[in-house]
């Protein structure tokens, strides 16, 4: 893959915390415009990786580069600023807030106009008003929630919020879209259409996805490139079709079967 | 597809509630009844022990709601960001001479502002309660140097200052129907304002800093800005009722009717109206305003030989702890909540006596 | 330099006082993560019905066992209208509440005993000891002790038994507790009784300090400066906290203070706490949060 290809690289990245490691030497690479899954047991470190990614966590070493430039520590209003968007495992919506209005923070970077044109209602607060109100409706048409947008997220089912939270994401039209277990407590309906959702952003806009996913159906169903984590370190990286036929991989989440059957 | 909605692609905001029509004809009477006909019908009891600190408490009330209930940053400083925008009104007005009122009482809010950005810089590193001690230092750091400083009283002997005449075009307003309407007048305005940030990005930004910060900065909300903006802004507001309190209600400053006391008061204007609601300003400061006379007058009424009534404030005291309690048990979101589920029970019942639907 | 010893000393033994005050806070603090803004309210409420009582006439260690039944007995009330109702709710609700149980404790007990000044003679008197030039109060002394005592008396309870287990286990995880049997609503009563009696002790020194009145619950403003610099979950961190507060509130109030029309103690601790607030987030000996997303 060459430079030009990558959106992001991640290399040599660890991490720890007040020494409980949680990432270990980890480092790959993320094509343009793919959908990349990030798949391993509890507790691999890959939401760790997402937050060294987005600027939560500061690594202890390593690099991450983003669309060429090269960053020891990413810094979170940066990487928003610079098309990075994500959702979180445990689903970081404001929960006091619509849903309409939680999408609506999803414009926030688009925003020019300053406090006092908010505060008089001047000419310029008022058009972004009603183009943000209409990207966001966009989404809300997509998705599906329209019935629900003037109710409190907090309110809402678990799999509507993960939706709300996807939404919110993607009303910033970003270039790397990081999703953590986006199907995670859905039923099987659920993530057939919330699948389909990250295909058609992945497709018609372009939007690079790296996902965290445990689903190994979904994972072969959507992604182009597997990266496998396992106790903090990369176990594989490739197609799909190559990690799930590697050694490694079939040991870290189905033990020694084979060896045994080897020796029968 | 999407089955139920059309998008509504209005430039207006929606209200949350999806009652949007009668509430802004409600509004619009409240308002035409407190322009047009208040100043006719009212008395001057009315006017100067009642209406004009109702407003102007609303007004505090709604600038600690704008940083602690929108923005989610604790303040125990409201009170003293009042003195501060008094005195400075004071000074203003008395050292340069020819600056119109409106004019003075803009700046007063404006050094308050500068004020409270200065005390709320600690916000960007500290969290939660312990914010507390930064507007606590407030507190007692404006009230001191106001005390201390014979300067800013221009070395009046008492310290206490007297409040510059209320002239605005011309009109001499200091009469009570005068002060009571420059008040309205200025109260609603900053209302209207408070109304659209609230309902616009910055509002959202401050919500969402309340709610996950750490969500907020990923999504590219600058959190440092906000901050400081919502400690500029909710100083503004309180430096501004706090040359209202001076000038308009009082007649006279004195930094201790400005103390932790008020700050405390402020903050239950805010819990017991609604935290996070506009509405629930004014509603809380109806409450505290209302509440020790309605208490004076159960005293009298049944009380008289029980209880001493020199212990009305003491049983002042009780009543605000234990109205505190019961509303934070049973109804957190405060009276505007509370009238808000009341209006739906209301309409609920009302649109099953007349069954043909209304359209919305 | 004589001089500059006995302010230090002074001061020193003052922040102590403070610490007396602030151990309760922290006590429920450690206990059921609530930060209990009444703690200065039931040291009021402590010392006047003690006070009151011995006014009746009550020979003292009766009066202090009808203290003691009162606190423990106000213990039971505000777990079972306060804290139990209020089980699940944020911080910051709960900290409101406790403002709301301070106005009521300080409404009862004015309405109750009466508003005015009631002196309060422990035995032990105020008469300087001379320690080679430097004049140090007895009484400063004796509350040092007491203070020293509690911190001791407490790090036991907390540390070396059973029911400290628990309550730090309450403290942590209050869902995860229960789970392993362990009783909310008793542990809470312990903690609020432990509390008031500490309040009790820390209002009969302020009380025979100052007299017991109401200002005595403003206290409570001086020991949050305290409980930030000495962390809000750490016991032996009061001492060390009021130490600071109280000798460099002395220092600044006689050696800079005078330069600026004095009075500055009224806000110096607090300038001091905030300092290390941006410093030393969760105090000196306090417990830094990590948050994980």
């Amino acid at each position: 893959m060459s430079d030009a290809e990558t959106i992001l690289s991640l290399e040599h990245i660890s991490l720890s915390f007040r020494g409980v490691k949680a990432v270990t030497d980890i480092g790959f690479r993320v094509a343009r415009g793919e959908i990349c899954s990030l798949i391993g047991p509890n507790g691999a470190g890959k939401s760790s990786l997402f937050n060294v990614v987005s600027g939560v966590y500061a690594p202890q070493a390593g690099t991450i580069t983003y669309d060429g430039t090269v960053h020891r520590r990413m810094d979170p209003s940066w990487a928003a600023r610079h098309g990075i968007a994500r959702t979180f495992q445990n689903i970081a919506l404001f929960k006091r807030m619509t849903v309409l209005e939680n999408i609506l923070t999803g414009r926030t970077l688009h925003t020019q106009s300053t406090f006092l044109e908010h505060a008089f209602r001047l000419g310029r607060a008022r058009s972004e008003a009603r183009e943000q109100r209409k990207k966001a409706e966009e989404v809300i048409e997509l998705l599906h929630i329209g019935e629900h947008r003037n109710d409190p997220v907090g309110k809402l089912p678990y799999g509507l919020q993960k939706r709300v939270e996807f939404g919110r994401a993607l009303v910033s039209e970003p270039k790397l879209l990081l999703l953590d277990e986006p199907l995670a407590g859905m039923n099987y309906e659920e993530k057939l259409e919330m699948s389909r959702y990250v295909v058609d952003a992945n497709r018609d806009f372009g939007t690079t996805v790296v996902l965290i996913e445990h689903d190994m159906g979904v994972v072969l169903d959507l992604a182009h490139h597997v990266v496998v984590l396992d106790y903090g370190s990369k176990i594989a990286d490739g197609s799909p079709t190559d990690v799930r036929h590697d050694r490694g991989v079939i040991d870290a989440y189905l033990g020694q079967v084979h060896d045994e059957e080897a020796a029968a | 597809m999407s089955s139920s909605n059309e998008t509504h692609l209005s430039g207006a905001f929606e209200l949350r509630s999806a009652r949007p029509h009668a509430r802004t004809w409600a509004l619009a009477v409240l308002l035409a009844v407190a322009f047009l006909v208040v100043p006719f019908i009212g008395d001057d009891y009315w006017f100067s022990a009642i209406l004009i600190p109702l407003l102007v408490l609303s007004l505090v009330g709604l600038g600690l709601n704008l940083l602690t209930g929108y923005a989610g940053q604790l303040s125990l400083g409201s009170a003293a960001f009042m003195a501060a925008g008094a005195f400075a009104t004071y000074n203003f007005e008395l050292r340069i001479p020819g600056l119109p009122l409106l004019a003075s009482v803009a700046l007063g809010g404006l050094v308050a502002a500068l004020i409270g950005v200065g005390f709320g810089l600690p916000s960007l590193r500290i969290k939660g309660f312990y914010l507390i001690v930064s507007t606590l230092a407030a507190q007692f750091f404006i009230q001191w140097a106001l005390t201390k400083f014979g300067w800013f009283s221009n070395d009046n002997p008492s310290g206490v200052i007297s409040a510059p005449p209320l002239v605005i075009l011309g009109q001499d307003l200091s009469n009570p129907v005068g002060r009571y309407l420059l008040t309205l007048t200025i109260v609603t305005f900053l209302t209207w304002v408070a109304w659209n940030l609230v309902r616009s990005p910055t509002g959202r930004s401050w919500m969402a800093i309340r709610d996950m910060d750490t969500a907020a900065a990923v999504i590219g909300i600058p959190i440092f800005k906000s901050k400081l903006l919502a400690f500029a802004i909710s100083s503004f507001y309180c430096g501004v009722a706090g040359s209202l309190w001076a000038f308009a209600y009082l007649g006279t400053v004195e930094p201790h009717g400005l103390d932790l006391n008020r700050s405390f008061q402020v903050l239950f204007i805010v819990i017991i109206g609604g935290i996070g609601s506009i509405a629930g300003s004014f509603l809380g400061a109806i409450f505290i305003v209302l509440l020790p006379i309605a208490l004076d007058h159960v005293a009298r009424a049944f009380l008289v030989g029980i209880v001493d009534p020199s212990n009305t404030e003491n049983l002042q005291k009780i009543a605000m702890g234990s109205l505190i309690l019961w509303f934070l048990v049973k109804e957190p979101e405060g009276l505007a909540r509370l009238i808000e589920v009341g209006f739906e029970k209301l309409r609920k019942r009302l649109s099953r006596r007349f069954v043909p639907a209304v359209s919305n | 330099m004589q001089f500059f010893i006995e302010v230090l000393v002074g001061g020193l033994l003052a922040g102590i006082m403070y610490s007396l005050v602030a151990i309760g806070f922290v006590l429920i603090y450690k206990a059921s993560g609530v930060f209990n803004f009444a703690q200065g309210s039931m040291v009021l409420f402590s010392a006047l019905t003690y006070v009151g009582v011995l006014e009746l006439g009550v020979p003292a260690w009766e009066a202090l066992a009808v203290a003691l039944a009162v606190m423990v007995s106000l213990a039971f009330v505000i777990e079972r209208s306060v804290l139990r109702p209020l089980v699940n709710r944020s911080p910051l609700t709960l900290f409101l509440a406790t403002l709301g149980v301070s106005f009521v404790l300080e409404g009862v007990a004015q309405v109750v005993w009466g508003a005015q000044v009631h002196g309060l003679d422990l035995g032990i008197s105020d008469e300087p000891i001379d320690f080679s030039g430097v004049f140090v109060s007895k009484f400063d002394l004796f509350a040092a002790a007491v203070a020293a005592g509690l911190v001791l008396v407490l790090g036991v309870l907390f540390n070396k038994t059973r029911l400290g287990t628990a309550l730090r286990a309450v403290a942590d995880d209050p869902l995860a507790a229960l789970s392993v049997g362990i009783s909310l609503p008793k542990i809470w009563v312990v903690v609020w009784s432990v509390a008031g009696i500490v309040g009790l002790v820390a209002g009969l020194l302020w009380g025979a300090r100052l007299g017991v009145q109401f200002s005595l619950s403003l206290i409570v403003l001086k020991a949050l400066p305290v409980l930030i610099i000495g962390g809000f979950s750490s016991i032996p961190g009061t001492l060390v906290g009021g130490l600071i507060v109280g000798a460099s509130e002395k220092l600044a109030e006689v050696y800079v203070g005078s330069l600026i029309n004095g009075g500055i103690e009224v806000w110096f601790s607090y300038v001091v706490a905030l300092a290390f607030l941006l410093v030393r987030p969760s105090g000196l000996f306090g417990e830094p949060n990590v948050e994980r997303v």
